[in-house]
C-alpha cells in the first residue's frame, strides 16, 4: 500500500527484534472474542486515478455549470491561485499546531499577522487565531459576555443568520442561558431598537446583531452601542460577509465582534471549512476563547512568536477553560491571511466596491420587473431582499431550468417573509450573468401559475 | 556528539520580518478585472456606514513578496513532509496528496450549501459514502458529520446524552472522567452543563473498575474513557465497565482520538461504546494544516440516533439524498451548515484508499510503536509496563537524576532533527514523553529516532547541559513565555499608532 513505507521483510525484522511471531500478538490485549476475523466491508481499495475518477463523478452531479446568487452565509468571491500555491506548501499544510515553537516559527508569525489584519479590518484590539466559523464564534462571544459579565440573559436580534441562532440556542440550553430574540422593524429590515430598548434589563450579558445581517442590511452598529453598554451589557456584533468591511465601517463600538473570515480566500466548499475570528478589546483578553500567538524574544533577543495566555485554555485549565476548543481552523487562517496580503488596502477597496456596485445594479434591474420589489429599505453592501409576487420556491424552478441558481427563499425560516428571497451579487457575477438573471426571473413570472 | 545527529544539519534559511514591515502605499499583489456595471456611489447610499478610506494598516505589496514572504515562513516549520512526529494522541501521519486535489475539484469546492439539493447530489452521496464508511468502521448505527473538531464532537457526544436522559425523566448531573484523560472531555462536559467528577487510575494505569463500580450512581449519566488510554493501553475491561454504567442507566461515551490502534481490528460499537466521536485529522489522514481544520463526527448507538443534530442525511423513496432539518427531538446544531465538508471528502478519499486494507495501517502503527518501545525501555524509564498499542509512554525520572527533564529532552531531539513528543501528559504520568509514531513511519525513520533519542539519554547522563540548553540549532532559541503572558503583544502597530496610544 503506497502510504505505508515498509516492506514484508521489515515489517519480519521489526517483529523479530520485538521478540513477537505475528502482528497479532501485538493486540493480544484485546480479548478474543473482539477481534474482528474478518476484513471490514468497505469500498477500494483504489488506486489514485480511481479516486480522482470517483470525486469527478460526484462533482458532475452537483452545480457545475450553473450561476449561483446565493449569499446566506457563503460569499463566491475570487480567490487567487497564490493563495493555494502557499497552502499546499508541506510545511504550512502538513504541520502540527505551534506547541513546540522553535520550530513552528512559520505558523506562529503567520497567525500573528492573521490576528493583525483581524483587528484591522474590526477596529478591535485584539484578535484570536480563529474559531470554528461564524456561527460558533457568535456562540462563544455570548458565553464570553456571560462570563465577563456574571449574567445569564441574551438578546438576539432576528434578523441574525438563523442558522448561527440556532446554534447559539443549541450551546446555550445547557449553560443556563436566556435567549430572548428580538424583531427587526418591517420595512426596513434592520433591528428594531425601541424593543431593543423595552427589554434590556439588568440581567441582559450581551445583546446580539449581524451587520449586514440575513437579510443583506447594514444594522445601525454604533448608534445601538450606547444604548447596550449603558445597561452594562456587551455587544457583540457578528459579520458574515468580511468583504463588507472593505466599503463599510467597522463594528469598533462594539464589545466583541464575531467573524466568519471564509469571503477572505475560502471556497464555498459546501459549508466548510471556514474561519471564525473573535476580536475584542484588550481588557478582555483573559476571557477569551480559542488560541493566541504572542510576540516574544529569545535568550539573544531575537524576535519571535509563541502561543501564549494558555492558562484559558483546556490542555492547562481542563474543566475551568474559556472553552473546549482544541483544534481550530488555522489552514483556513492561512488562507484568508495570504488572501489579505495579496488584496491589500486598495485591493480590498476595490473589490468592495465592485460588490457594492454590481449589486445595486442589480436590483436597479430587477426593480424594473413588474410586481418585484425590493423588500428592505436599509443600506446594504453585496446582499438584499426582494419581494416577489408568487412563490420564491416555484420561480426558482423555472430558473434552474435556465441553469440559474436565484434567489434564496426565507419563507421557511421567516414565516411573514413569505414571498421573498435573497439575492447576493459579488464581484464574480459577469454583467450578462445579471442581466440574463433578470430576463430570466421576469419571464419565469410571465409564465401562468 | 554532533556526530550522533544524522537526520538533520545546519542550513542557511532567509530571515522575514512581518508584512506590514515590507508594506509601502501604491503596491499591488492582485489586481481585478474591470468593473462591467456602472460604479454606484456608496457615500450617497451609505452616508456615514461608508468606509471612505481603505483598511488602515492593511499591508500594501507586491505579488512576489508575497510568495516571498510566505514562502520564507513555510521553511521555519517541521511539518509531516520533512519527517516524524512522534507525537502521541495526534495521530501524525501522512497526508495524502489525492486528497488535496479532490478537495479541490471544480463541483466541490464550489458547491454552496445551501443550493437547491437536487443540485447537490454529488455532495450528498459523498457524505452518504463517508457516514456508512465510519459506521463500519466503528461498529455503531448512527452518525452525525457536523462537529467541527474532536472537542466538539465531544461536547455533540455529551449532548445526545443528555437529551437521551432527558427524555427518560432525568439528565443527570455528573460524568465521570479519568485523570488521564486529555483536557478537552473535562472543559467540554462543563459546557455540557454537567460536574466533572475524576475517577483516578489504578496501578497499571487502566481504569479501576472496583471504584467504578461503587462511584457509578444513578447521578451519573455517562464516563468518558479513551481507549486505548491515553497510556496507548488497551483498556481490557471495557465490556464489564459498559456493563457496570448500563446497569444503572448511564452511558459510555469514548474519546476516539486513539482510533489508530483498532481501525479494522476491534469496533468500539461491539466493546458496548455507546457513543463516540472520531478525529478525522487524527485517524484518518487530514491534514493538521497548523492547527486545524479537523472534523469529529459523532457515531451512536441507534437509541441515541433521534437526537442527532440537524440536518440529517436521509434517502428519500425516489432514491435522492435529502438534508432533513425537522427533527422534533434533536439537540439542535453545533455548527452552521452542515459540516467541515472538505475535510470529509479528504477522509473519504483515505478510507478509498484503503479499503478494507485498512488494517494493515494499524497493524503498521502498533508495530511501529512497540519497535521503539522496545529499544527505548531501560533507557527510559516506563511506569506502566502492560502491553502498548499504538503509542507508548515513558517518563524522565532516570534523566531527572541529573536535573534532565522531558521538556529538555524534547528540545533536545530537536536539534536531531526531529519534533518532539508530547511533553508532560497524560498527567498521570509525572515528566511524561510519550510517543507515537503512526503507520506512515518507515523502519528507517525508526531507527534514526531511536538512535537519538538513546543519543540523548547519554548526553543526560554524560553532558546535561546541552540537553537542558537546547535546542542549538534553530533560528529561534528557547523563547520568553513568561513576559509573552506577562505583557502580551498580539499584534502588530505601526510606529504612528504606538504613539498615538501613548
Amino acid at each position: 500500500m503506497r502510504y505505508l513505507p515498509k516492506s514484508p521483510a521489515e515489517r519480519q525484522q521489526m517483529l523479530a527484534a520485538i521478540g513477537a511471531n505475528s502482528i497479532d500478538e501485538l493486540f493480544s490485549e484485546i480479548p478474543e472474542r473482539f477481534r474482528l476475523r474478518e476484513a471490514l466491508s468497505l469500498p477500494g481499495p483504489l488506486s489514485e486515478p480511481e479516486i480522482i475518477a470517483y470525486f469527478k463523478d460526484r462533482a458532475a452531479e452537483n452545480s457545475v455549470g450553473y450561476t449561483s446568487f446565493v449569499g446566506a452565509g457563503v460569499y463566491n468571491h475570487v480567490r487567487s491561485v497564490v493563495t493555494d500555491a502557499i497552502l499546499q506548501r508541506g510545511e504550512f499544510l502538513t504541520s502540527y499546531t505551534p506547541y513546540q515553537a522553535e520550530i513552528a516559527q512559520g505558523t506562529l508569525q503567520a497567525i500573528f499577522e492573521f490576528q493583525t489584519l483581524m483587528c484591522q479590518l474590526t477596529g478591535q484590539e485584539i484578535a484570536n487565531a480563529s474559531m470554528y466559523d461564524g456561527s460558533t464564534a457568535t456562540t462563544e462571544a455570548v458565553l464570553m459576555a456571560e462570563r465577563l459579565t456574571g449574567r445569564r440573559h441574551v438578546l438576539v436580534a432576528r434578523s441574525v443568520h438563523p442558522e448561527y441562532r440556532l446554534v447559539l440556542r443549541t450551546y446555550a440550553k445547557n449553560s443556563g442561558l436566556q435567549v430572548e430574540e428580538i424583531p427587526y422593524v418591517a420595512a426596513v429590515g434592520t433591528v428594531d431598537t425601541a424593543a431593543l430598548k423595552a427589554a434590556i434589563k439588568a440581567d441582559v450579558a450581551a445583546v446580539v446583531v449581524q451587520s449586514p445581517n440575513y437579510f443583506g442590511a447594514i444594522e445601525p452598529v454604533a448608534a445601538l452601542a450606547g444604548e447596550v453598554q449603558a445597561s452594562g451589557a456587551l455587544l457583540v456584533v457578528a459579520v458574515a460577509e468580511a468583504v463588507s468591511l472593505g466599503l463599510i465601517r467597522p463594528p469598533a463600538e462594539a464589545d466583541i465582534v464575531a467573524m466568519e473570515a471564509q469571503s477572505l480566500g475560502l471556497p464555498p466548499s459546501y459549508g466548510g471549512p471556514f474561519a471564525g475570528v473573535i476580536a475584542s478589546r484588550e481588557k478582555f483578553v483573559r476571557q477569551m476563547p480559542g488560541r493566541l500567538a504572542g510576540q516574544t524574544t529569545d535568550g539573544n533577543g531575537r524576535r519571535g512568536f509563541v502561543l501564549t495566555l494558555a492558562t484559558r485554555e483546556q490542555h492547562i485549565r481542563r474543566e475551568k477553560a474559556t472553552s473546549n476548543i482544541c483544534t481550530n481552523q488555522a489552514l483556513c487562517a492561512l488562507a484568508a491571511t495570504v488572501h489579505m496580503c495579496l488584496l491589500g488596502k486598495e485591493g480590498l477597496r476595490e473589490i468592495a466596491h465592485q460588490n457594492f456596485s454590481k449589486a445595486q445594479f442589480a436590483l436597479a434591474e430587477l426593480e424594473k420587473i413588474p410586481g418585484v420589489k425590493r423588500a428592505f429599505s436599509a443600506p446594504f453592501f453585496n446582499e438584499f431582499t426582494i419581494e416577489l409576487p408568487r412563490s420564491v420556491r416555484i420561480v426558482n424552478a423555472h430558473l434552474v431550468r435556465e441553469k440559474i441558481i436565484g434567489p434564496l427563499a426565507i419563507g421557511s425560516d421567516f414565516p411573514e417573509l413569505s414571498k421573498r428571497g435573497l439575492v447576493c451579487v459579488t464581484e464574480t457575477a459577469p454583467r450578462t450573468e445579471i442581466e440574463r438573471f433578470v430576463a430570466a426571473l421576469r419571464r419565469a413570472l410571465e409564465q401562468p401559475i | 556528539m554532533t556526530e550522533r545527529i544524522k537526520k538533520a544539519s545546519r542550513h542557511t534559511n532567509q530571515s522575514e520580518g512581518l508584512i506590514f514591515e515590507k508594506s509601502s502605499p501604491g503596491k499591488r499583489a492582485f489586481e481585478l478585472p474591470p468593473l462591467d456595471v456602472p460604479l454606484a456611489d456608496p457615500a450617497k447610499a451609505l452616508g456615514a456606514l461608508h468606509r471612505s478610506a481603505g483598511v488602515e494598516g492593511f499591508p500594501e505589496v507586491s505579488e512576489i513578496e508575497v510568495i516571498r514572504h510566505f514562502t520564507r515562513l513555510s521553511t521555519w516549520n517541521y511539518a509531516i513532509d520533512l519527517g516524524m512526529y512522534p507525537l502521541g494522541s495526534c495521530t501524525m501521519k501522512y497526508n495524502p496528496r489525492v486528497n488535496e486535489f479532490v478537495a479541490r475539484l471544480d463541483g466541490i469546492a464550489t458547491e454552496h450549501p445551501c443550493q437547491p439539493q437536487e443540485l447537490s447530489q454529488g455532495c450528498l452521496k459523498i457524505l452518504r459514502q463517508l457516514e456508512k464508511c465510519l459506521l463500519e468502521i466503528t461498529g455503531m448505527d448512527a452518525i452525525t458529520l457536523q462537529p467541527a473538531a474532536g472537542a466538539q464532537g465531544e461536547l455533540t457526544g455529551l449532548l445526545l446524552i443528555r437529551a437521551y436522559l432527558e427524555k427518560k425523566g432525568n439528565p443527570r448531573k455528573k460524568v465521570l472522567i479519568p485523570d488521564s484523560a486529555h483536557g478537552t472531555n473535562p472543559a467540554t462536559a462543563v459546557i455540557a452543563g454537567y460536574e466533572v467528577e475524576n475517577i483516578k487510575s489504578e496501578s497499571h494505569g487502566q481504569i479501576d473498575v472496583e471504584k467504578l463500580r461503587e462511584i457509578v450512581t444513578e447521578d451519573v449519566a455517562a464516563l468518558m474513557i479513551t481507549n486505548p488510554s491515553t497510556l496507548g493501553i488497551f483498556e481490557e475491561r471495557i465490556a464489564e465497565i459498559a456493563g457496570i454504567l448500563h446497569a444503572k442507566g448511564a452511558l459510555l461515551y469514548m474519546d476516539g482520538a486513539n482510533m489508530n490502534a483498532l481501525a479494522g481490528v476491534a469496533r468500539p460499537g461491539d466493546l458496548g461504546v455507546d457513543v463516540m466521536h472520531l478525529n478525522l485529522h487524527k485517524t484518518f489522514s487530514t491534514p493538521h494544516g497548523g492547527g486545524g481544520p479537523g472534523a469529529g463526527p459523532v457515531a451512536t448507538k441507534r437509541s441515541l440516533e433521534p437526537f442527532l443534530p440537524v440536518p440529517v442525511l436521509v434517502e428519500r423513496p425516489d432514491g435522492k439524498l435529502a438534508l432533513e432539518s425537522q427533527r422534533k427531538d434533536s439537540i439542535g446544531k453545533v455548527r452552521a451548515f452542515a459540516g467541515n465538508f472538505g475535510v470529509l471528502v479528504r477522509a473519504l478519499a483515505y478510507i478509498l484508499a484503503y479499503g478494507p486494507g485498512i488494517r494493515q495501517a494499524t497493524e503498521d502503527a502498533v508495530l511501529n510503536a512497540n519497535y521503539i518501545r522496545k529499544h527505548l525501555e531501560g533507557v527510559y524509564d516506563l511506569p506502566y509496563s502492560l502491553p502498548s498499542m499504538h503509542e507508548v509512554v515513558f517518563s524522565d525520572s532516570i534523566q531527572k537524576k541529573n536535573g534532565v527533564n522531558t521538556m529538555d529532552i524534547a528540545k533536545r531531539l530537536i536539534d536531531y532533527g526531529f519534533h518532539p513528543y508530547t511533553t508532560a501528559f497524560p498527567l498521570i504520568v509525572p515528566g511524561a514523553l510519550m510517543i507515537e509514531p503512526t503507520e506512515s513511519e518507515s523502519k528507517e525513520e525508526c531507527d534514526l529516532f531511536i538512535d537519538a533519542m538513546r543519543a540523548i539519554a547519554e548526553e543526560a547522563a554524560t553532558n546535561p547541559q546541552i540537553v537542558k540548553t537546547a535546542p542549538h540549532t534553530t533560528r529561534v532559541g528557547r523563547l520568553d513565555e513568561v513576559t509573552a503572558a506577562r505583557k502580551p503583544i498580539l499584534r502588530w502597530k505601526s510606529a504612528s499608532r504606538t504613539e498615538a496610544a501613548d
